[in-house]
């Protein structure tokens, strides 16, 4: 990166073209996270919930993180409004 | 004992045989006993850039089913000593090379050779998948460019999960080798540098090839490129070579050559 790149007001493409990577590459990462059972996992819970609230699939989200060596399974269920 | 070495990247395009053919031609010319390995079921092309394709008369597929032993189907290279060739089958289906073969002509390749040389084929199906379930590194070939830095990472993961190696808990020692650098277009912002690169994959870097008019030349005549001593190319390769030994090189052909007076003034 020269001088002239500071001056530059819009982004280079190569930079955008890492930004783009940085954010798709951690989702597959995740994805990938080497527990295929996560995606039944999901479906299952989505059913355990749906007895209680309704909610849909896509109010579920399962995740792996990693922190230090600790690796932590984090479910979230977005609860529907309650007024609709 | 050998080391078994695969040259993989999951995008096709970008790479794999020019390098898998230049690094093996370059392990050949410091005396050790290399053998190449097209994975490429159905479409070979390694035979064509290494130029024996006229002596191929048996191929891999050919020495899992028994068909002819191993000597029969190696090829050694004329012009580099220690150098042989094992041709991918042309004809047969994929499945042909399961994992008990390969596993056999692997080990059989292993107490000879000091280096054997997978070239995968492109994709995350079955040929690649053989071609590194063995292997004690990798070489992850990339182009500075979207889609071949995330196959690449794809790639790592499969590497780091369906591997012997990583079913035994072992760790498989993992190179970077950037191809077709542009460092003019990376100082202009048009391209990934090899430091943007190297940061989202996070593996140590084993080289990076230039952009360069010689690896066409060199595959048009079947001479890997790392033969021609004068090219960028070639000699790009000649270092990664050095380093896959364990020699310590700085990093050549990452910075636009510097025009000298007269190119400039006349507008070069």
């Amino acid at each position: 990166m020269g001088i002239f790149s500071y001056f530059r007001s819009k982004k280079s493409t190569a930079q955008v073209a890492k930004n783009r990577l940085q954010i798709i590459v951690a989702h597959e990462r995740a994805q990938n996270s080497g527990y295929d059972f996560l995606p039944r996992l999901r479906q299952e819970i989505l059913l355990v919930v749906q007895k209680y609230v309704h909610v849909e699939l896509e109010h579920i989200n399962v995740d792996v993180n990693r922190d230090g060596d600790c690796e932590v399974l984090e479910f979230n269920v977005t609860l529907p409004d309650s007024k609709s | 004992m050998g080391k078994i070495v695969v040259v993989t990247s999951g995008k096709g395009g970008v790479g794999k045989t020019t390098s898998s053919a230049s690094l093996a031609t370059g392990l050949a010319r410091r005396g050790l006993q290399t053998a190449v390995l097209d994975f490429d079921v159905g479409l070979r092309n390694l035979d064509l850039i290494m130029g024996c394709e006229r002596r191929v008369v048996y191929d891999f597929v050919n020495v899992i089913q028994g068909d002819a032993t191993l000597n029969q189907a190696l090829i050694r290279d004329k012009r580099v000593e220690n150098l042989y060739i094992l041709p991918a089958s042309q004809t047969k289906d994929k499945e042909a090379l399961h994992q008990d073969g390969v596993a056999k002509v692997l080990e059989d390749l292993n107490s000879r050779f000091d280096f054997i040389i997978c070239d995968s084929p492109a994709g995350i199906e079955h040929g690649a998948l053989m071609a590194m379930h063995f292997a004690d590194e990798a070489i992850v070939v990339t182009n500075p460019e979207v889609s071949s830095v995330r196959d690449s990472d794809r790639i790592l993961g499969l590497l780091q999960s369906k591997t012997v190696k990583a079913k035994n808990g072992e760790v498989i020692k993992e190179h970077l080798l950037l191809t077709r650098y542009d460092p003019e277009r990376v100082q202009r912002g048009d391209m990934l540098s090899v430091e943007d690169v190297q940061e989202i994959l996070a593996i140590p870097l084993l080289g990076v090839i230039p952009e360069s008019k010689s690896v066409l030349t060199a595959s048009n005549s079947g001479e890997p490129v790392i033969l021609d001593e004068v090219s960028d190319a070639g000699q790009a390769y000649s270092d990664a070579v050095a380093r896959l030994l364990g020699e310590e090189l700085p990093q050549r052909f990452i910075h636009p050559v510097k025009k000298g007076f007269f190119s400039r003034l006349l507008g070069g």
